[in-house]
């Protein structure tokens, strides 16, 4: 299987290194036909591994491929931990990419950086799976670099637009934040076992968990609490939990196709896939679960409500993506890192088809992104209308959609885990995600309502070119809507309930929620079914839909009045919190500000004024006053010549 | 009977004049020159007494040797002065004063 490995994380880096250098030689079609090439074989290796593991039962490989350094015993390698966790990442990420990649066919069509956007997201490929793919810390924050410098790249794609470099710097720079956490992890991590690997790491947990460390003298902390908060803070800066979220909403300014494939189905992931994979560390630590499990119930919650009142189509995707990774924290924190690694799956093809459907509007109404001016766009675009409808169940829960049995267990799971008898932390957690049920379905119809159905508000001249997308964009539609209407069908019991995971996730006894509560009610997809009429989630969110039906299209004119009546509570929501205040003025000022005073106070006025130019003007003036005594006049020099002379004399003969 | 004091008062009063001219004269070039050439001479002076008080003549072959070579020295120091003169039109002293600082 080694070669295998091997092909699948270097096919699309070499597709993306020739359509990037050699775009301009081999042309448009020859780029896109090599990238989708490089991608479509890993996708193809990547079900295969699958397929081993999940009906050949092939076990879990740990290879190491390369040894990079070796400093005072501390091995850097490049290797491969692939088992069922990274069999499905492996696939969910190669699938979607390769549908946005046929998709960006249509989408790019007329950008002059068409190559070098191929080349982008093929190189984002190689990087998500040499991420997903690691065996140990040093590869994984390789990867988790990599995929962040090519969202930035990418964010900023159309490199002239100002609004979108600003959206890449701040992405950029928050994700330093997290990352200067999730560093500070790995090397908590090195200190206490010496070593990167991360089998040698997971067996010497127990013993990381039994010491302390005072970071602050007096004050000993566990060891296992600060590396799991410091590395969580990576995956809050990756995956966007607040208050670290600020970014994604921005990064929207990047063109769909990686809003699809970067900003929704998969690099976000990247963080709820970290701790999934760093359970046995998380486990030992209730502290850093708890914290886990508060910030993710109050992205999911807080996130959501945002998405009501945005009004560029993409953007309330964004805050519905912000939301659902919320969900999937909560998942991790519960414990139940089956059911978030499921609703990741899960989520990855309904909002990857979201953004792509999203897109495919877009394109028809000429880069049109304010809902405000589409409207019963359904007659024109059939493909994207159903589409759209199957991705928008999906998120909301809908029955039998595979929303539906991630996001109901994912409930179910916060709800039984009783959070370890923490009232508060309980009531926190299982309200959050409850009640963003409801905010998910009223965000996610209200965007779909004011799409697709009511009166068409675009003007007059784009109405005539409005037709269906080409082929290239709705194929991938229809291929991501197949998976997001059934694929939770089938996988729902082997992932959950079927041990699909084995020992690639580790759960304590007593904390596994999944495997000790809800097996145990659990009869089959179907059973899950017809139980659903009886739980609140599924009246939540008829409920949301039906608000949305209400407020949107039978009765305009009231949220318009409620916008009023409540405009502090839209004000609120408008300046999303001001958290982008808070993070613009507040710390980047503060920063600026700091830069400004250490620029002009320290480096101009303290180091090159007085120190360097400082010691300069003084040998100037000193030299000013000495050279008054230079006249110029012979007689003078001569004449000083013999004084010294004579005095010189009169010491050797008398004084010595 | 002049002895070698008298001799070497001389000198002195040579090297002292010569001296007080290279200071006091602020205008001439060439009186410069001759004060050196006087400095000298009053040197030589006391070579030549002390040569003939100790009854050594190396003392008066040295003497020989100076004058040949501050001849040549007056010599080129007056071909400088001759340049100098073409290039600035003036050998006043107060005049040559490139080297203030």
């Amino acid at each position: 299987m080694y070669s295998y490995y091997l092909t699948i994380v270097l096919a699309p880096l070499a597709a993306a290194i020739v359509a990037g250098l050699a775009g301009k030689q081999i042309g448009r079609a020859a780029s896109h036909w090599v990238t989708i090439a490089g991608v479509g074989i890993s996708c193809i290796l990547s079900l295969v591994v699958l397929k081993n593991m999940f009906w050949g039962g092939a076990g879990s490989e740990n290879i190491s491929v390369y040894t990079w350094a070796v400093i005072d015993g501390l091995h850097m390698e490049v290797g491969f931990l692939v088992d069922r966790l990274t069999a499905l990442m492996m696939c969910v990420v190669t699938f979607v990419s390769l549908m946005v990649h046929i998709y960006t066919i249509g989408y790019m069509r007329e950008d002059p950086g068409y190559q070098r956007f191929f080349s982008y997201i093929s190189l984002f490929t190689f990087a998500m799976l040499m991420l997903v793919m690691s065996n140990n810390f040093l590869q994984l924050f390789f990867g988790w670099e990599a995929v962040g410098l090519v969202s930035y790249l990418l964010i900023g794609f159309w490199l002239k637009k100002e609004t979108a470099i600003f959206a890449n710097l701040k992405a950029f720079l928050v994700n330093r934040v997290g990352d200067f956490g999730f560093i500070l992890g790995i090397a908590g991590v090195v200190m206490f076992t010496g070593s990167l690997d991360y089998a040698t790491v997971f067996s010497s947990a127990d013993s990381i968990a039994a010491q302390n460390i005072e970071v602050f003298p007096g004050a000993p902390w566990n060891a296992m609490t600060l590396i799991c908060i410091l590395l969580f803070i990576g995956a809050m800066g990756k995956s966007a939990q607040a208050p670290l979220h600020v970014w994604l909403p921005d990064s929207m300014e990047g063109p769909t196709p990686i809003s699809a494939l970067i900003h929704a189905a998969t690099m976000v992931t990247a963080g709820i896939f970290m701790v999934a994979r760093m359970s046995p560390l998380f486990e030992l630590s209730t502290t850093a679960l708890a914290v886990v499990i508060v910030i993710g119930s109050i992205t999911a919650f807080f996130m959501g409500l945002l998405g009501i009142v945005q009004n560029d189509i993409k953007r309330v995707i964004a805050y519905s993506t912000l939301s659902q990774l919320g969900y999937m924290t909560v998942a991790l924190g519960a414990s139940a890192y089956s059911a978030a690694i499921f609703h990741l799956m899960t989520h990855a093809f309904f909002k990857a088809l979201l953004f792509l459907a999203a897109g495919s509007v877009i394109i028809a109404l000429h880069h049109e992104q304010d809902i405000r001016k589409m409207g019963g766009i359904r007659k024109y675009m059939p493909i994207t209308y159903w589409t759209s409808l199957v991705g928008s169940l999906a998120l909301i829960g809908f029955p039998g959609s595979s929303g539906f049995f991630s996001k109901d267990l994912l409930i179910e799971a916060v709800k039984d885990s009783h959070w370890q008898g923490q009232g508060a932390v309980y009531w926190i957690a299982y309200l959050s995600v409850l009640l963003g049920v409801f905010v998910t379905a009223l965000y996610s119809f209200r965007m779909f309502f004011l799409v697709f159905h009511g009166k068409e508000r675009m003007d007059a001249e784009t109405k005539t070119h409005l037709h269906e997308t080409p082929a290239v964009v709705t194929v991938p539609l229809i291929l991501l809507a197949i998976p997001s209407a059934i694929i939770g069908w089938f996988t729902v019991g082997p992932v959950l309930f079927g041990d699909y995971f084995g020992d690639s996730v580790f759960v304590v006894a007593g904390h596994d929620v999944i495997g000790e509560h809800l097996a145990a009610t659990w009869h089959g997809s179907l059973g899950l079914l017809t139980h659903a009429l009886m739980t609140p989630v599924f009246w939540l969110a008829a409920s949301g839909v039906f608000v949305a039906w209400f407020l949107y299209l039978k009765r305009p004119d009231i949220p318009e009045t409620m916008k009023t009546k409540f405009s502090g509570i839209y004000n609120l929501l408008d300046r999303k919190y001001y958290f982008d205040d808070l993070w613009i003025k507040g710390f980047a000022a503060g920063g600026r500000g700091i830069g400004q005073f250490l620029w002009q106070k320290g480096d101009e006025l303290l180091i090159d004024g007085l120190m360097v130019n400082g010691t300069a003007k003084a040998v100037g003036r000193m030299a000013g006053v000495m050279r008054q005594i230079q006249t110029g006049y012979l007689y003078t020099y001569a004449f000083a010549m013999i004084i010294g002379l004579t005095a010189l004399l009169s010491w050797l003969i008398w004084l010595r | 009977m002049i002895g070698l004091e008298h001799y070497l008062t001389v000198a002195a009063m040579l090297f002292v004049l010569s001296i007080a001219g290279i200071i006091i004269n602020r205008r001439n070039l060439i009186i410069l020159l001759m004060c050196i050439e006087l400095m000298l001479l009053a040197v030589n002076f006391n070579f030549i007494a002390f040569s003939r008080y100790l009854g050594d003549e190396t003392g008066q072959v040295f003497v020989f040797f100076i004058l040949t070579v501050a001849a040549a020295e007056a010599a080129i120091g007056l071909a400088i002065l001759v340049v100098l003169f073409r290039n600035r039109r003036s050998i006043a002293v107060q005049e040559l004063n490139t080297l203030k600082g």
